[in-house]
């Protein structure tokens, strides 16, 4: 079968590049799903807080995602579910296993929208047996909202970052005694407001500097040992704690999933774990874009959405032969950044670009610098900028078509901690 | 005395400060109307949304995310819990639809989040 555009994957990302793509002229557009509705991870994130920017109202995850499969189901859109993609060349050939068996699809034009997983406990090598009891956090949210089992009773939650927090609060609302959130950072990877509603709202401990050095109990969790750490990570003598627990949720981390991007050819940047784009979201290979968590992992699902529109409105372009450009320059991140995308803009593009980074410190009152062969472009004055929240800058066509050197994107101010 | 909120309005999440002066309370640190609203409320009848889920009978999945539609006095939250535990809600059932009218007195109706299939 053919398609003007294939986007693999059904959450945030994929259903709002299928809208986009299908609304800007491609005739026949698909989405394919491995699970057995579409929505995501959204269907898991019952918590409020998502849509301020795209809606101006709190909605909760299942809401969110709602609004946009709707649209998805009220226009011509070809919706494969339970259906895994297994393969995908670099000639947009995609093979799939479904309930229709094997299915072989071409497309113009491949929007890569399949998210990301969660780092688990080999990831950070914590001592001790593997007992029941040790989960993901974002499993164990799918587990207590969608399949209605309460993971534990008693529970250590390690990494701070938003699922853990979010994670801590639901469990003590299920009943569960939450002992504690132990993060190695000397700041908490999650958003401020979710440590005030979901850990102070509940006198949740947040035990900074700390790392979780051993797992105990064999066939069950029967506690953790935890101890404070220096600068460097390593372990201070004398501040070992040992808390008592039948469970503990891991909140380390996630990882984008690009193993079928990679089959594809697609090549990936070390530090975001995601494909190098250019600012229409396309990648190296011609006619595969990629877009949401899969290309660098977000803290607000309204970013994604704005992301995966270009990236479905440029599928669109492409499959109509319409996406020409040829003058690009590269994007680089400053010292003060992690990363920066798109890592190359496309000049001659009336779109402009979507600039997105994160910083790797908190830095109070900043601004944030870009330049063109050592002349600035633009500036704009924050209040703050934290690691745990992505920027995103929009450059207009004006500002960038008569460009020559390579862009730098960098963060003026004193760091603060 | 001078208390410190972080506002939970928007993921910017500002840092608030409400002092207790002769002529009322006096805000800064917010940055919108909402923060400023927001750390009102906090300090004179803190409110939030619940979100929980309910058990469903009959549907393609055993639990119903809901809310309540409007935010309930945050020591609620808990007693609020021990009713939504009680209730079993039958599918099909439509984002949006009422589960429980104004649950325990809040003024606050618990609604469905999504759409939830029945079983086939």
């Amino acid at each position: 079968m053919e398609y003007d555009c294939i986007v693999i994957g059904g959450g945030p990302a994929g259903l709002a590049a299928a809208i986009e793509a299908k609304d800007n002229g491609a005739d026949k557009v698909c989405v394919i799903e491995r699970d057995r509705e579409l929505g995501g991870i959204l269907n898991q994130c019952i918590h409020n807080g998502f849509g301020l920017h795209e809606f101006n109202e709190e909605l909760t995850g299942p809401e969110y995602a709602a609004k946009f499969i709707d649209e998805v189901y009220k226009r011509d859109i070809d919706i494969f579910l339970n259906t895994m993609v297994i393969d995908l060349t670099k000639d947009k050939e995609v093979t799939a296993l479904g309930d229709n068996g094997l299915i072989k699809l071409k497309g113009k034009s491949v929007v890569l929208a399949m998210g990301c997983r969660e780092r688990t406990a080999g990831a950070i090598g914590v001592k001790g047996f593997r007992p029941a009891g040790v989960y993901n956090a974002g499993m164990a949210q799918r587990l207590i909202n969608m399949e209605g089992y309460l993971v534990g009773k008693e529970v250590v939650i390690y990494g701070s970052g938003d699922i853990g927090l979010i994670m801590a609060r639901r469990m003590t609302l299920e009943g569960a005694k939450v002992k504690a959130v132990v993060e190695i950072m000397p700041h908490s990877s999650g958003l401020n407001r979710n440590i005030h509603q979901c850990l102070n709202d509940f006198n949740i401990p947040l035990l900074l500097s700390h790392k979780v050095t051993e797992i105990h109990g064999k066939n069950r969790v029967e506690g953790v040992t935890i101890a404070k750490v220096d600068d460097k990570f390593n372990e201070i003598d004398g501040t070992r704690e040992y808390i008592s627990c039948d469970t503990l949720l891991l909140s380390v981390g996630l990882i984008p999933e690009n193993e079928i991007s990679q089959k594809a050819n697609v090549s990936i940047d070390l530090r975001t774990r995601g494909a190098y784009v250019d600012s229409n979201m396309q990648t190296e290979i011609p006619g595969i874009f990629s877009c949401g968590n899969v290309l660098h992992v977000h803290d607000i699902v309204d970013f994604v959405t704005r992301e995966s529109r270009i990236a479905g409105k440029n599928a669109a372009r492409f499959a109509r032969g319409e996406l020409n450009n040829s003058k690009y320059i590269d994007v680089y991140a400053g010292d003060k950044l992690i990363y920066v995308i798109p890592q190359k803009i496309a000049l001659d593009d009336e779109n402009g670009a979507l600039i997105c980074f994160r910083s790797k410190n908190i830095y109070r009152n900043p601004t944030v610098k870009i330049y063109s062969n050592d002349k600035l472009i633009k500036q704009k004055k924050y209040k703050i900028i934290v690691p745990s929240e992505m920027i995103q800058i929009h450059l207009k066509y004006d500002y960038i078509k008569d460009l020559e050197g390579n862009i730098m994107v960098d963060i003026e101010g004193e760091k603060n901690d | 005395m001078i208390r410190d909120i972080t506002c939970i309005a928007c993921p910017l999440g500002c840092e608030i400060k409400v002092e207790d002066t002769e002529n009322g309370y006096l805000i800064t640190g917010y940055t919108c109307k909402k923060g400023k609203d927001y750390a009102l409320q906090e300090i004179t009848d803190p409110r939030r949304i619940l979100t929980s889920t309910v058990a469903v009978e009959d549907g393609v999945l055993k639990v119903l995310p809901v809310k309540t539609d409007k935010a309930i006095p945050k020591d609620m939250l808990l007693k609020c819990m021990e009713e939504i535990n009680k209730i079993k809600a039958k599918a099909p059932i439509y984002v949006g639809q009422v589960i429980k009218e104004n649950i325990l007195n809040t003024g606050a109706n618990l609604v469905a989040t999504r759409n939830l299939a029945k079983k086939e």
